[in-house]
């Protein structure tokens, strides 16, 4: 077993999928000959071919449109978009065309696709490069949105992702991409999407998150174990649909909740977190539902990028506001 | 100074719009379909079976029984060509107008009719199960038709896809990033521009200030050529020629077919707002119907008696295809449930329990 850091995860478990099944291939800027401007998909073309591994021209919305041309006569493409502040332009074809090509169908053409792009800031970036703009996909009937906060989550729900029949946003936090090393077994193993992990028990207050600020949360839970406070930590892994479940059976143990993304908190993945507790657990709670995120401002360039995503000090104050 | 590339469009006519070939035209260079009598009433017998069903759909929809339809009047040359010059393994990305290509390739009247009735069922065509459905955004179907051309190549499978695209769709940046991508993957595709002068109320003139709209390709390395839409000969020579270079490896083409909108842009437009009269009769006098049937009387292929038989035999098969569509029933309230994951989550299904509640309760009082 290989110690691996997230991004090598990912790039294992294509290799994995690829080696399985011929049907799966990789498309997107810069993924064949530079492996990807992050080293996702690190030495595929070499072993795969560039029928496989394709390097593809400058646009998103062709990326995206092809996958869809593709995956209805039964291929299995992995496009990578190369930072999610270039993706808007292939909105069009994932909200007009990929997540609704089952349906308007009746079955008949199907869209297995996967679009894999980097997720969130806090590594310096320029401008547009460290966008977590999750909720605008959310809201897409027929997508799911993934994100994986470690490296072996990162294998498994990306098997997981390329296996499943319909379209999948696969989020890639760019801060963790080489935070840690992890043991991961390189066999094939899926992980399963649409369920939460559940990172670390407590009692006391719940915490759900995902991305890289599972790492803030769990720095938060540490700190607060110290200070006497016991906080769940729960990583949403599966953005969309939510696991309202494993959510709602945490807050019914511990009474409280607080929410951290990176994103800003307008109409943020956290108001539907809230807006389910509400709906199905409100008598649960003892006190007011917290969210700990980015502003609702624009990402700011890197002098101030960690004054705008949630720090370990924001959520250590807003789990003990809920126990005050 | 000097040229660095040059290059041209060429225009390709057959018939004039008396069905006589055009004077500087020799027939006997012409592809073996254009002299032989099965395949040319077959072109002919499918066009004036899509007017007479485009007539019967206008007609549903003004007494309610058909939602918003795009009527395709004007177009059967240009689309009953495009579907005789493909193969039936090839692959279509349609608009929403080609009725004429659909029902050649096997697509049924009932199907058509029930997606305007107000039915995705009416997608899940039996009989051409890889062709992509109607195509609402504009221009989007073009890189469908590249990505479905991408997979042939890859499985090295020798099959074409063809997109057709109107000409307003051709000032959309994803026709540039299709054809781009084509050129550079030389992929087997078609793009088919089949400009009928209107984009609901935007003529051409407002549309592009370029000459003709098959140079679009030119940008991205893509041979274009422009054809007579109303001349069925033409327009199915030149796919088949497209579609042969393509399925040889010799990557895709920008053809544009000329012809005109002789109806509304839908069933919900009232074109005379923005067009005059005059113009739409200069449309009816180069009409690709009275061509064709010109063309073949002077080959003595077909007579009047022939015509009226076969306009009975027309009412009859619509009357069959819209007796079906009568016969379907509203889907059940689940069916907006049921196709939109392999793998639903609990939260869909938990609403879909909801939407059954509810329909069940309203069916109970009315």
């Amino acid at each position: 077993m290989a110690k691996v850091t997230l991004v090598e995860a990912i790039t294992l478990a294509h290799n994995w999928e690829m080696s399985h099944d011929p049907d799966v291939l990789v498309l997107g800027q810069d993924v064949g000959r530079n492996g990807g401007v992050f080293r996702a998909t690190q030495g595929l073309q070499e072993k795969f071919g560039n029928q496989r591994v394709i390097d593809t021209p400058l646009a998103e919305g062709m990326i995206a449109g092809l996958c869809v041309g593709m995956a209805a006569q039964g291929l299995k493409p992995v496009a990578e978009i190369q930072f999610m502040g270039f993706i808007y332009p292939a909105m069009d074809q994932i909200v007009n065309h990929m997540t609704r090509l089952r349906n308007r169908t009746r079955g008949r053409l199907t869209c297995p696709v996967v679009i894999r792009t980097p997720h969130g800031g806090g590594i310096h970036s320029p401008e547009h490069h460290s966008e977590s703009v999750e909720s605008m996909f959310c809201h897409i009937p027929g997508l799911r949105v993934v994100c994986p906060s470690s490296p072996a989550r990162a294998y498994g729900l990306l098997l997981a992702a390329i296996r499943e029949p319909d379209p999948v946003l696969f989020l890639e936090p760019v801060r963790i991409y080489r935070y840690a090393r992890q043991e991961v077994e390189d066999n094939g193993q899926a992980l399963p999407l649409d369920v939460c992990y559940v990172l670390r028990e407590g009692t006391d207050c719940t915490i759900v998150t995902w991305g890289a600020m599972t790492v803030e949360s769990l720095k938060a839970a540490e700190e607060l174990a110290r200070q006497g406070i016991s906080a769940e930590v729960i990583d949403l892994a599966t953005i969309s649909p939510i696991d309202a479940e494993t959510i709602l059976d945490s807050v019914a143990r511990t009474g409280r909740l607080v929410i951290v993304h990176e994103a800003a908190r307008n109409v943020g993945v956290g108001a539907e977190i809230a807006a389910i507790v509400a709906e199905h657990g409100l008598y649960d709670l003892e006190a007011p539902i917290q969210r700990v995120t980015g502003y609702d401002t624009i990402v700011p360039l890197a002098r101030l990028e960690h004054d705008y995503a949630p720090s370990v000090a924001r959520i250590v104050a807003a789990v003990r506001a809920t126990l005050s | 100074m000097s040229t660095a590339a040059q290059f041209d469009i060429q225009y390709r006519q057959y018939l004039d719009p008396e069905g006589r070939f055009l004077p500087e035209v020799d027939p006997a260079t012409l592809p073996e379909f254009t002299r032989d009598p099965a395949e040319l009433l077959k072109m002919y017998r499918m066009m004036v079976l899509v007017r007479a069903f485009d007539t019967k759909a206008i007609n549903l929809q003004r007494t309610g029984k058909l939602g918003t339809y795009p009527p395709a009047a004007g177009h059967e040359a240009a689309q009953v060509g495009a579907a005789a010059a493909l193969h039936a393994e090839d692959v279509i990305a349609p608009v929403y107008r080609e009725i004429g290509t659909q029902m050649w390739r096997g697509v049924r009247m009932v199907e058509i009719l029930r997606y305007w009735g107000g039915d995705e069922a009416g997608n899940d065509f039996v009989n051409t199960r890889h062709d992509f459905p109607w195509c609402v955004p504009i221009a989007t179907q073009t890189l469908h038709a590249a990505g479905a051309a991408l997979a042939f190549k890859i499985r090295n499978q020798p099959r074409c896809a063809l997109a057709y695209i109107g000409d307003g769709g051709t000032s959309e940046g994803t026709f540039y990033e299709a054809m781009n991508v084509a050129g550079v993957l030389k992929l087997p595709v078609i793009f088919y521009v089949v400009n009928n002068r209107w984009a609901i109320s935007t003529p051409l003139c407002q549309q592009t200030a370029a000459q003709t709209l098959a140079q679009k390709g030119i940008a991205a390395g893509i041979p274009g050529i422009q054809v007579d839409g109303n001349d069925i000969l033409a327009v199915r020579h030149v796919l088949e020629q497209a579609l042969a270079r393509a399925r040889h490896g010799e990557g895709p083409t920008v053809v544009e077919a000329l012809t005109y909108r002789l109806s509304d842009h839908t069933t919900a437009d009232d074109a005379s707002r923005y067009r005059s009269a005059s113009e739409v009769e200069q449309g009816w006098a180069v009409e690709p119907m009275k061509r064709m049937r010109a063309f073949l009387q002077h080959l003595n292929l077909w007579d009047e008696a022939q015509e009226v038989a076969y306009r009975q035999e027309c009412n009859l098969l619509i009357e069959e295809g819209v007796n079906e569509y009568f016969a379907t029933t509203k889907p059940p309230v689940t069916a907006m449930f049921d196709h939109l994951y392999a793998n639903p989550p609990k939260r869909l299904l938990d609403q879909r329990d909801e939407a059954v509640q509810l329909s069940g309760a309203k069916s109970l009082h009315g």
